[in-house]
């Protein structure tokens, strides 16, 4: 027995355990913010600073200079307006594809939960199983339909696209949330003698903040990040950031300006990571509602 | 000499303290309960003890060793948990053998544990089944089989009976005290906030409430000398009568009065002497009352009747406050009926308004 | 009364609750009704469409023909598919296995009650923010042989250090794992990392009581917990396979010459640059079969059994 009387706190030592677990953990942090940090120190060096010198030091003559071309003068192709002209297509088929897709999700959920009607859960099993079919099955098709009707390549197709690959999560987001409400509620409102739509306005959608922040940022995420949509549907007037931005990284003409691509780069991932960062844990909350759990 | 000591303890969480200097010294092969709403920090005391808490300060002894910095492994304990926490997707068998395994028991030793724990519980034939196959009834004997095979000098118990169903918690109510006698030797240790586990299976019952001890004593003197307001009132169903009134000091000795009822005190037994003019309240359990022809209390109407078998509870009033009478189940009264009532003054509790301590 | 048309029809003798029934129905059908044609014309015919298609020999313009298999014999004797579907086998793989493991183990160590857990579990998620294009552009400059890591760890004084997968044929299509690990396995880490917080803390009492030794209690009793989570976890980290696309444009272009070609990027090819689409539609033919193969045994643990037990 050692002369110190056990009382009091357990001494605590700094064990080799402990500190591996920070050493894992830092390691693992470096290796996720390696990238960002090299995109943001390459985007504020000048192009001779960026041959010779070193990828991850901070840049010795600092300037913005890439910034401003790659927003307003980066060549998209054959034009040359920068990566704003993206920017600016983006926001434009962001806001009314997001609306769309979240009050058609949010009116499915609904009557799918609350209403018994008949072939309901066969329409909402095929679509789940959509979620998990390739695109490829559909585009072709699609774009046919679109052409026969006039609407390709068009602001309108590709909101249209948006929302109808957005119905199997938006659609299983409000059907679970609205599934989890107690069923006494709905009856409650029969009673008091309201309709289909009357329940969804006056009861459901008051109680369906948390989903519709959720449904919100899932879809702001989703559709800015598209690629493959905006690619076949959007049309040349209005190609999203992230086609305007492949676009620039692979435009073939003169020497590669690293630092304008990476000034683009980050500008087109701006806006997610803002998402991302005010929204905190409501980001995995999303995740989690949108996987299939069932 | 006690199996388990807690001398001079204080918890704390952040900057809050849990319990400040809370000492308890329990025997050897003594059942104790530890008593108490939620929040009031029993749950904290046990895992204190079972070593899953650093304590702040003071010390932990367990069969005369001092254990305030061994691991839980390392102190002779045993626990049961509320919600069972059976190792998931491991039979019955390895559920109950996994820390003996750990701990580098010979093998035909952990057998022998096994078998005779599951035959003690009578799980013999449930053993290699997994939990999500077994009753809730069955998990928490599986639960007790683990605690069992470790052979600890030291029960700890944390609501265990709190999931189950009323007609199962009886049983194994009983089952854990039938434990505890073939046992012998072995203390327990025993956290609910269920007064009717802590009165039939307790040999010393803990009332705690915020964090702090309010009495310790057997079952019987928790029930008929409640220390304090708090203890009289969570203790007992349907609940202790409270009636607000003073001391008067008569040529007989001392008296309560509130309003029109009085009740001479010469039976009463005195713990703190009384002042005259005291405000006072006094406590009189419903089976303590007497439906009587010419009670010392006259004057009540019948409010309410609810049968309950056994017995029938009362609630009648005198225009002055509603008193709760219980009286053998064959006792017939209506709404309305006159009553008067008798008290024996031996069985009443006194307690002072200002302090709420018992007189 | 509203009351009575929740009842059960065979209680009222006259047809007027039922119909009075299909008429407070009525708008819920008619709300579901844009969704059942958006399944039944763009879910479920486009799908047939693009199957009907892959049997026919269309080119620029889509004929109705029928030629029976020979496109998918055509398809099975392409250098491009074969690499691509090796390629989505390689990626999926390692993909997988590589999120669950990593993200696994970043779950296991943020739950070791560290200090900064918020700002560990931020940094490890937010590539999941981001686009794939971004992802793959990203990664492309930090790998790519001249200017990025090999340069750095070469001036740093090892001269003979050599990282060239980027442009490497046969190393290619691994970088385009690094960079799906660096999107992916934050996701990985926070549904798991959910179901560790999830866990009885009891269960973490008992095994203390017991004297397991912590990596015992995750290997033995944590993980089949972790189960759900990890089927949740594998399932969308696999439509996210199925769906590469993006990310091989951005960072490879399909380079060094096809060695990172992948199915989808084999059918947006063939359905809008090279003008064959029977071949682009057969091959989105055979991501669909393989979908479903993968797809049908998951939905029959999931649904099918279950029901089959209650029953």
């Amino acid at each position: 027995m050692s002369d110190v009387i056990p009382q009091g706190r357990r001494p605590r030592h700094l064990t080799p355990a402990r500190i591996g677990v920070y050493a894992f953990l830092i390691t693992a942090a470096l290796f996720f913010l390696l990238p960002l940090w090299i995109m943001v120190v390459t985007s504020l060096k000048p192009m001779d600073e960026i041959r010779l010198g070193n990828i991850i030091a901070w840049p010795q003559a600092l300037t913005f200079e890439a910034w401003t071309k790659a927003w307003s003068s980066a060549c998209t192709g054959l034009e040359c307006n920068g990566i704003s002209v993206g920017f600016w297509n983006s926001v434009r088929i962001l806001i009314p594809s997001v609306i769309c897709s979240i009050i058609v999700g949010a009116v499915n959920g609904y009557a799918l939960s609350f209403w018994r009607v008949k072939g309901a859960n066969i329409l909402f099993g095929v679509l789940l199983l959509g979620a998990f079919i390739p695109y490829q099955v559909f585009l072709y098709p699609l774009v046919r339909i679109f052409s026969m009707t006039g609407v390709y390549n068009s602001l309108l197709c590709i909101v249209i696209v948006h929302v109808i690959f957005g119905l199997p999560t938006m659609t299983l987001l409000f059907r679970n949330y609205y599934a989890s409400l107690p069923i006494e509620l709905f009856k409650a409102a029969r009673i008091d003698g309201g309709g289909f739509w009357t329940i969804f306005f006056r009861v459901m959608l008051p109680m369906s903040t948390p989903m519709l922040v959720v449904a919100t940022i899932l879809q702001v995420t989703g559709i800015w990040n598209d690629f493959i949509f905006g690619l076949t549907f959007a049309g040349r007037e209005n190609l999203p950031m992230t086609v305007q931005l492949n676009n620039i990284v692979h435009s073939t003409q003169g020497e590669r300006a690293y630092n304008v691509d990476m000034a683009a780069t980050m500008l087109a991932a701006l806006v997610p990571l803002v998402v991302y960062f005010v929204s905190g844990r409501w980001f995995v909350r999303g995740i989690a509602a949108g996987a299939v759990k069932g | 000499m006690s199996t388990v000591s807690v001398r001079d303890v204080t918890v704390s969480f952040e900057s809050f303290r849990v319990f400040d200097g809370l000492s308890l010294d329990i025997n050897e092969g003594e059942f104790i309960v530890l008593l108490g709403p939620s929040g009031c920090g029993k749950s904290t005391l046990l895992n204190a003890i079972a070593g899953l808490l650093d304590v702040a300060s003071g010390q932990i002894w367990i069969d005369g060793k001092n254990v305030t910095w061994e691991e839980p492994k390392d102190r002779g304990i045993a626990m049961v948990f509320q919600s069972y926490a059976l190792y998931p997707r491991m039979s019955v068998r390895e559920n109950m053998s996994f820390g003996l395994k750990m701990a580098k028991t010979p093998k035909p030793e952990i057998e022998k544990r096994v078998a005779q724990a599951a035959e003690l519980l009578q799980i013999t034939h449930l053993l290699d089944r997994k939990p999500d196959q077994l009753s809730g009834g069955q998990r928490q004997r599986v639960a007790i089989g683990r605690a069992l095979v470790r052979d600890a000098a030291v029960f700890l118990f944390d609501e265990p009976l709190s999931n189950l169903d009323a007609k199962l918690r009886n049983e194994l109510r009983v089952e854990i005290k039938r434990l505890h006698a073939k046992l012998g030797k072995t203390t327990m240790v025993y956290v609910t906030h269920d007064q009717i586990e802590a009165m039939t299976l307790a040999d010393r019952i803990v009332v705690l409430k915020d964090q702090q001890i309010q009495q310790i004593g057997s079952p019987d003197e928790i029930y008929r000398r409640p220390a304090n307001l708090f203890v009289a009132g969570f203790v007992g169903s349907p609940q202790m009568n409270f009636i607000k009134g003073r001391i008067e000091v008569t040529g007989s000795g001392h008296e309560f009065v509130s309003g029109k009822r009085r009740l001479p005190l010469a039976g009463y037994h005195f713990t703190l002497s009384p002042q005259a003019g005291e405000d006072v309240v006094l406590g009189v359990r419903p089976e303590h009352l007497d439906i009587v022809e010419a009670g010392i209390w006259p004057g009540f109407k019948v409010d309410i009747v609810e049968p309950m078998g056994a017995d029938t509870v009362i609630w009648c009033s005198d225009g002055e406050g509603s008193i709760q009478v219980r009286t053998s189940g064959s006792k017939r009264a209506a709404r309305g009926d006159a009553l008067s009532l008798g008290i024996d003054p031996d069985q009443v509790s006194l307690f002072s308004a200002a302090t709420g301590e018992r007189l | 009364m509203s009351t009575v048309s929740l009842r059960a029809p065979s209680i009222s003798p006259a047809t007027a609750p039922p119909r009075r029934r299909l008429l407070t129905r009525l708008p819920a059908a008619f709300a579901l009704l844009p969704t059942a044609l958006i399944v039944l014309i763009v879910y479920i015919g486009c799908m047939l469409w693009t199957v009907r298609l892959s049997f026919t020999s269309s080119t620029l313009l889509p004929k109705l023909d029928w030629v029976g298999l020979a496109q998918y014999s055509r398809l099975f004797a392409n250098d491009r598919f074969l690499t691509s579907a090796e390629n989505i086998v390689i990626f999926g793989f390692l993909f997988i296995s590589g999120c669950l493991i990593l993200g696994f183990l970043l779950a296991v160590f943020i739950d070791q009650n560290v200090r900064g857990e918020g700002l560990f579990r931020t940094l490890f998620l937010y590539p999941y923010a981001m686009s794939f294009v971004v992802t793959g552009v990203a990664w492309q400059w930090f790998l790519n042989p001249g200017l990025g890591l090999q340069k750095l760890v070469r001036d740093m004084g090892f001269p003979n250090f050599t990282f060239d997968w980027l442009v490497n044929q046969d190393m290619a299509i691994y970088t385009i794992v690094i960079a799906g690990l660096w999107h992916g396995s934050g996701l990985t880490m926070a549904i798991l990392l959910a179901g560790l917080r999830g866990v009885d803390n009891d269960l973490w009492k008992a095994a203390r009581v017991d004297g397991v030794p912590t990596w015992r209690v995750y290997a033995s009793i944590i993980l089949p917990l972790l189960r759900p989570m990890i089927v949740t976890a594998t399932v969308l980290l696999a439509t996210g396979v199925v769906k590469l696309y993006d990310l091989v444009v951005a960072m490879t272009l399909g380079g060094p010459g096809i060695a990172t070609e992948v199915p989808a990027k084999f059918v947006m090819d063939h359905l809008f640059e090279r003008n064959n689409i029977a071949l682009g539609t057969a091959a989105a033919t055979i991501m669909l079969v393989a979908v479903i193969s993968i797809l049908a045994p998951w939905v029959y643990m999931k649904y099918v059994r279950r029901e089959g037990r209650h029953a």
